[in-house]
């Protein structure tokens, strides 16, 4: 035993650690709700994310109007049903469509004018081809545009009509992404996902232990003992970290099995991002209870800091590059902002460590930050000395 | 037994920041060891903070406090090496075993391995928790928590023990098995400091530090305090009815230090100089007949703190009007039974009771008390069995039968939130006053509550005997025939008490019935009759005089309402096996 | 007279249920700090835009062609920051470490494969790992790309009449994001004030101790059930009004529609969100329960309705589950009546669910309510 050596002092002190540790299991291991927290809900959250989050924007609803009849219209018209971008209806009401494009029901209007085929075939004046779409839903309306170009691009060459100026244009773009190839935005949306769970369960399950222990009155008892503030902490962040890295790895294995997410790097790098980001929200957590130190207040608190920034600064749905200069430079001090990205590299592309360790080094950086102010705010008495 | 005192204070002041005058102010006192030192006063006097300044939970803003000669600024960790400390709320892991509890603050006061299987079979044994070590810390009564939280203080033998207000919402029973153990302790060396607001308990101990605002107004043996009142303490005998119109006179009589109800008895205490021959003739035409008693420390105390505070008659009499209940009986209950799964919370109770009487709850924890008055009062519905208030029937009739109930909660729940004049409009709102008529009445107990202070105050940061004031003002508003008391007066210091008895007493000379329940043997005294329920039956009943007859034997030959209550409640045997009080 | 004191009563505890949220910092937080982060974070962050991209460019041709695209490149807005690679080997660094999202290659020969007329392919690869911003950004490329193309053709061979594409995008021709996401938050933020302070009051009262006050007070249930719900349905609908002036105002998105359209269908879509509500506080012993249960609801009520990703999207199987969510009913009204003028008979059409939603959880959540307080 090193510790005897060290004197009776620090023998003690890792005896009261141990004793608290073995204190909180007891709780966590009674208290169903924190059971629930790490199993049930990495359980709930990625199903509703799995499939309920989805850019993956395929059978788009929209209408095609023939106002031209002839072959060539109905050619057109057919290509537009028939591609798996589209869930096209055919009709001849341009003002239906319109209609129904106003109630929502489709995002999109392409419309075969009268005179398509006729100027087609002259070639005297340019044969236009109308699209509609929904800009009340700017990122579909995008997709419609792209797609209706594609699509229409397509049919032009595959009939001929192209040839009229060349089969194919000179400098051709041939598109090729990695790691991704099959562009499932799931694979994009589930690690950001786990990163919500991680930061839920740290935060919010350790904002919830210390305020408990001031409420209960409890810590009033545990102050009057020769315990230090350092060992209670310590003592909460340690099984608190084993239960969310197994909720952690309980998440990554569901997201593998019932998705059938790609894992191309190690468990071990796995293990060394999450841990960081894990000790930042248990850190965060601990330091809203010291600070609150009222459950319901924590409560909110770490919901509010733990899902908002993780969900809507870490760049996993929104693009930090996009945002205003302001909150790109906020999103700099949110941790999931590094986690995000290194927990994708690590599911689609392997361990490339020069993203994982810059991201795992500026995460510890905000632990030890936290976790000092943790304990400087922490009071030694009752009152704020 | 004169060495070294055990903690000594001198000149410690504690200021709380925004406070307006200081918790503390200067004070100095030396607390011996081997003793049981009391720690009494009314309600922000500074108990709890001296409590914890000598705990080392706080810094004194001036002055110097040491324990076993380490200072509480310089060297905390050292008096936690040597003191045990029981807060409020006992400090307990409610989520954790019995044994867990132990373990846990065993290691924490590093207590090692070998050490600790003879200190807990001690302790265990001591307390009689043995049978309950697998048992979850949340799941035992309120007696066995606090004995469960004193082992927990107890575990390295301290040189001093600290228990804050230790029997507040503990039964009778409870109270006295606690006191034995800590008597036992203090023999064995250990210093004790027991803060309480029962003056009972004060009496006890062996030396008594009286508070108020902060500073000592008493320190030394209590029996002496006690002696300085001889010959002040009368007894008046009186019928059930007469008793509180006699009380009311006297508290008019200027030579009047302090009166209570006792049962049958009027007890008066007279101001020093004061003639005895005035109480014969307090009843204009009557002849009272004065039997002097044995001073009491209550008795001491209250003349000590009565410099400070006037007696003033209650403002109620003027404002309520007349009750004139339509039925004979003003509460009744029939057969009241209430099932929660296979226990049987409530069994069978009966009684009844007549208008402008006051009628009292009794029981330990978790005997089914606080289930039978909510019975009463409409918020359980029963098994079965039927209650009725008024002569109306709570479940064939709830709107109607409310409307004449008055009820004040534990805790006193107002609206915490909200202003006091803000929660006095609500309620105003709900018993359907509006218009004029809802000023009228508002200002009238505004007046009345002295209130007017504190109008746009938020009612949870008022003083704890202004809320206990707003809570009864807004429960009295629609002059209701029957008023429902739970727990009134936990917590509160007697004068406080005092000031509330007064008020109901005037409400019950109107013809308003009262029920409540209580842990307070000096309030059950006022009571003209009292139900003891234990283990969900009416064990006993009568009056406060009958009951105590009851138990009168060769080795009671003088009991107190209490002895009649620990002796009632043996005599049916304890089987109190730990059930949790159920809410 | 009964009847009066009735109204008396359920006037006093709205009275008594707007002090608490007002007085209550916790209520009052609740109340202003979401809308105010909901309406910044949603406004100028939460954008499917993308913008400021960087871009790695490998030009092994070193030819007139490349510079002139690259230059094109260089020439937008779009792409921000460039990085000239020297070789293949530096392609893998620079996308896994994503100090660039796509590496755009022009081939040896590029130029003179070009302008002989044999035509050429340039690489692009991009990093999938950010799927839709990566598609995004294709797109745009292959627009500069196409442009050129054009020109390159009108230099060669004159006037050529080629078939043409007509875009018009309707509603928000510049397909500005925050006309999708700010006329959303007026759904959005309606019920998260709904649900709080519905979902909230009652486990307040229990807290307190309060509860068993009311409970025998002459309030009947039914009284305290309007008392209760009456002042959610008024905070909620002032709350929907201060974003729909801040949308109008600060964000200057056109209100195409009817007024009274919107107010019209407002109550349908609180009832069925305080119904939610109810049920939660009926549930709940304290606050934090209540909150936790509050925190359950909004999150799939707003992952499921077409807010963060449109509902099209979803399985199928889950597209049907998902009408039991209002809020993705209330969306298609909101923006519809905000942007597009929607006419009454489609407003009406988005009602109806709600209104089966409310017939179907308000008497449920009122038994349930009835039953507790009982």
């Amino acid at each position: 035993m090193k510790v005897t050596q060290k004197g009776k002092s620090n023998g003690s002190s890792w005896i009261r650690t141990r004793a608290l540790m073995i204190k909180e299991s007891h709780q966590i291991i009674r208290d169903p709700s924190s059971l629930l927290i790490a199993f049930a809900l990495p359980f709930i959250m990625l199903f509703l994310f799995g499939y309920g989050l989805s850019l993956d924007t395929n059978n788009l609803k929209i209408g095609v109007v023939m106002e031209d009849l002839s072959n060539d219209a109905r050619s057109l018209a057919y290509a537009f049903a028939n591609t798996s971008y589209f869930d096209a209806r055919l009709g001849h009401s341009r003002k239906y469509f319109e209609n129904e494009l106003i109630s929502g029901h489709i995002r999109g209007v392409i419309v075969i004018p009268q005179d398509f085929t006729e100027n087609l075939r002259k070639g005297e004046v340019s044969p236009k081809l109308q699209v509609l779409s929904d800009g009340s839903e700017p990122n579909s309306a995008t997709f419609v545009e792209n797609y209706a170009s594609g699509v229409f691009l397509t049919w032009l060459i595959a009939n001929g009509y192209e040839n009229a100026t060349r089969t194919s244009p000179l400098l051709d773009v041939e598109p090729r992404f990695w790691f991704n190839p099959e562009l499932s935005s799931r694979n994009t949306i589930l690690p950001g996902c786990i990163t919500i769970i991680i930061a839920i369960i740290g935060t919010l399950l350790t904002a919830l232990v210390v305020a408990r222990e001031w409420e209960r009155g409890t810590m009033e008892s545990l102050m009057v003992t020769p315990v230090k503030i350092r060992e209670i902490i310590i003592s909460k962040i340690v099984p608190y970290f084993i239960l969310g890295m197994v909720s952690m790895l309980f998440s990554v294995a569901i997201c593998m099995v019932l998705f059938g997410m790609p894992f191309r790097g190690s468990v071990f790098a796995l293990c060394i991002i999450s841990s960081a980001f894990l000790l930042v929200s248990l850190a965060g957590g601990l330091l809203i209870s010291t600070l609150s130190k009222n459950q319901f207040v924590a409560a909110q608190a770490s919901l509010v800091s733990a899902f908002l920034p993780t969900t809507l600064l870490s760049g996993f749905i929104f693009e930090i590059d996009s945002m205003p200069a302001i909150l790109r430079a906020i999103t700099w001090v949110v941790p999931a902002s590094y986690f995000v990205p290194s927990l994708q590299t690590v599911f689609l592309a392997g361990d490339v460590w020069p993203v994982l360790l810059p991201a795992t080094g500026i995460m510890m950086l905000i632990f030890i930050l936290l976790f000092t102010i943790t304990i400087m705010k922490s009071p030694k008495r009752l009152e704020a000395s | 037994m004169n060495e070294l005192p055990l903690v000594q204070i001198s000149n410690v002041s504690k200021v709380f920041t925004g406070g307006k005058s200081p918790a503390l102010d200067s004070i100095s006192v030396d607390i011996k060891p081997g003793c049981i030192t009391g720690l009494a006063g009314p309600d922000g006097s500074g108990k709890t903070t001296l409590m914890r300044l000598i705990a080392g939970l706080m810094i004194p803003s001036s002055g110097t406090l040491t324990v076993c000669g380490f200072d509480v600024v310089n060297n905390p960790e050292e008096i936690h090496e040597i003191a045990g400390y029981m807060p409020q709320r006992f400090g307990l892991y409610e989520d954790l075993t019995v044994i867990e509890n132990l373990n846990l603050y065993a290691d924490l006061q590093g207590v090692s391995q070998d050490e600790r299987s003879g200190v807990f079979n001690r302790l265990l044994d001591f307390t009689d928790l043995k049978r309950f070590q697998k048992r979850l810390a949340g799941a035992l009564s309120g007696g066995m928590k606090q004995k469960l939280g004193l082992m927990c203080a107890l575990i390295r033998r301290p040189k001093l023990l600290l228990l804050d207000e230790p029997s507040v919402g503990v039964d009778p029973v409870s109270r006295r098995e606690l006191w034995k153990i800590v008597r036992e302790l203090a023999g064995q060396e250990t210093g004790v400091v027991w803060s309480t607001a029962y003056l009972d308990e004060a009496e006890r101990c062996d030396e008594i530090i009286l508070l108020s605002e902060g500073k000592i107004l008493y320190s030394g043996i209590p029996k002496k305090l006690t002696a300085s009142m001889k010959g002040r303490s009368f007894l008046v005998k009186e019928s059930a009815s007469g008793r509180r119109s006699i009380l009311d006179s006297a508290m008019k009589n200027d030579s009047v230090r302090d009166g209570v109800i006792q049962g049958g008895s009027v007890r008066l205490v007279l101001k020093s100089g004061a003639d005895s021959s005035l109480i014969e003739s307090l009843i204009p035409g009557r002849k009272l007949a004065a039997v002097p008693a044995e001073p009491r420390f209550e008795d001491a105390f209250v003349d000590l703190l009565q410099h400070r505070h006037a007696h003033k008659e209650s403002g109620v009499a003027s404002m309520i009007r007349p009750v004139h209940a339509d039925s004979r009986t003003a509460v009744q209950a029939e057969g009241l039974t209430k099932c929660f799964g296979d226990f049987k919370a409530a069994d069978d109770i009966s009684f009844s009771i007549p208008p402008g009487r006051i009628f009292g709850l009794l029981g330990p924890n978790g005997a089914g008390k606080s289930t039978t008055f909510k019975m009463m009062c409409g918020l359980l519905k029963p098994t079965a069995g039927r209650a009725a208030v008024n002569g109306i029937d709570l479940e064939n009739a709830p709107g109607r039968a409310r409307s004449c109930i008055g009820y004040m909660a534990q805790k006193f729940s107002l609206y915490s939130n909200l202003s006091v004049a803000q929660n006095m409009d609500f309620f105003a709102g709900v018993y359907g006053l509006y218009g004029s008529g809802k000023r009228k009445t508002i200002g009238q107990l505004v007046d009345m509550f002295d209130l007017a202070q504190y109008i746009d105050s938020t009612a949870g940061e008022l003083p704890l005997g202004f809320k206990q004031r707003l809570a009864l003002s807004c429960s009295i508003m629609h002059n209701p025939v029957v008023l429902f008391l739970d727990e009134p007066t936990s917590g509160v210091d007697p004068l406080t008490r005092r000031e509330f008895w007064n008020h109901m007493n005037a409400m019950v000379e109107k013809g308003v019935t009262v029920v409540v329940t209580t842990h307070f043997m000096e309030e059950a005294e006022y009571c003209d009759e009292i139900g003891l329920i234990h283990q969900g039956r009416m064990i006993a009943s009568g009056s406060p005089d009958m009951l105590k007859d009851k138990v009168r034997s060769v080795e009671i030959p003088e009991p107190t309402l209490e002895d009649a209550f620990v002796e009632l409640i043996k005599k049916t045997g304890p089987g109190n096996s730990g059930i949790p009080a159920r809410e | 007279m009964s009847h009066s004191t009735g109204i008396i009563r359920i006037l006093a505890l709205m009275v008594k249920e707007f002090h608490a949220v007002w007085r209550d910092k916790k209520t009052r937080f609740l109340l202003i700090f979401p809308p105010v982060v909901e309406l910044i974070i949603f406004g100028y962050a939460a954008t499917l835009d993308v913008k400021n991209v960087s871009i790695g460019i490998l030009d092994e041709d070193n030819g007139p062609v490349a510079r002139e695209v690259a230059q094109r490149i260089q020439g937008s807005t779009f792409f921000t920051k460039y990085h000239y690679l020297r070789g293949r080997s530096e392609i893998k660094n620079i996308i896994d470490t994503q100090k660039a999202m796509l590496v755009i290659c022009f081939p040896q020969n590029l130029s003179q494969d070009v302008s002989s007329g044999k035509g050429s392919t340039v690489q692009v690869i991009l990093d999938g790992r950010r799927t839709n911003s990566s598609q995004i950004t294709l797109g745009y490329l292959s627009q500069i790309i196409g442009r050129y193309n054009i020109q390159l053709f009108e230099s060669t061979s004159k006037h050529v009449i080629r078939p043409e594409i007509m875009i018009r995008t309707w509603f928000n021709p510049n397909k500005i994001y925050c006309w999708f996401t700010v006329p959303s938050l007026i759904g959005t933020i309606m019920a998260i004030e709904v649900i709080v302070i519905t979902g909230l009051s009652v486990a307040r009262e229990r807290e307190l101790g309060t509860f068993e006050q009311l409970l025998v007070s002459p309030l009947t249930q039914w009284e305290i059930l309007i008392g209760k719900t009456a002042p959610s349905m008024i905070i909620g609908l002032l709350e929907g009004t201060f974003i729909l002036v801040i949308a109008m105002i600060v964000f200057q998105i056109p209100f195409r529609g009817s007024f009274f359209y919107l107010y019209f269908s407002i109550p349908f879509y609180l009832l069925s969100i305080i119904a939610f509500g109810l049920f939660i506080s009926s549930m709940a012993k304290t606050q934090q329960q209540a909150f936790l249960g509050i925190f359950v609801f909004i999150m799939p009520c707003f992952l499921l309705s077409g807010f963060m990703t449109p509902v099209e999207n979803m399985p199928q199987w889950l597209q049907q589950l998902v009408v039991i969510n209002p809020l993705k009913h209330f969306l298609v009204i909101v923006k519809g009546i905000f942007l597009k003028d929607m006419p009454f008979s489609d407003v009406v059409e988005n009602i109806y669910p709600m209104i089966f939603i409310s017939a179907a959880t308000l008497p449920f959540a009122t038994w349930m309510f009835r039953k507790r307080l009982g």
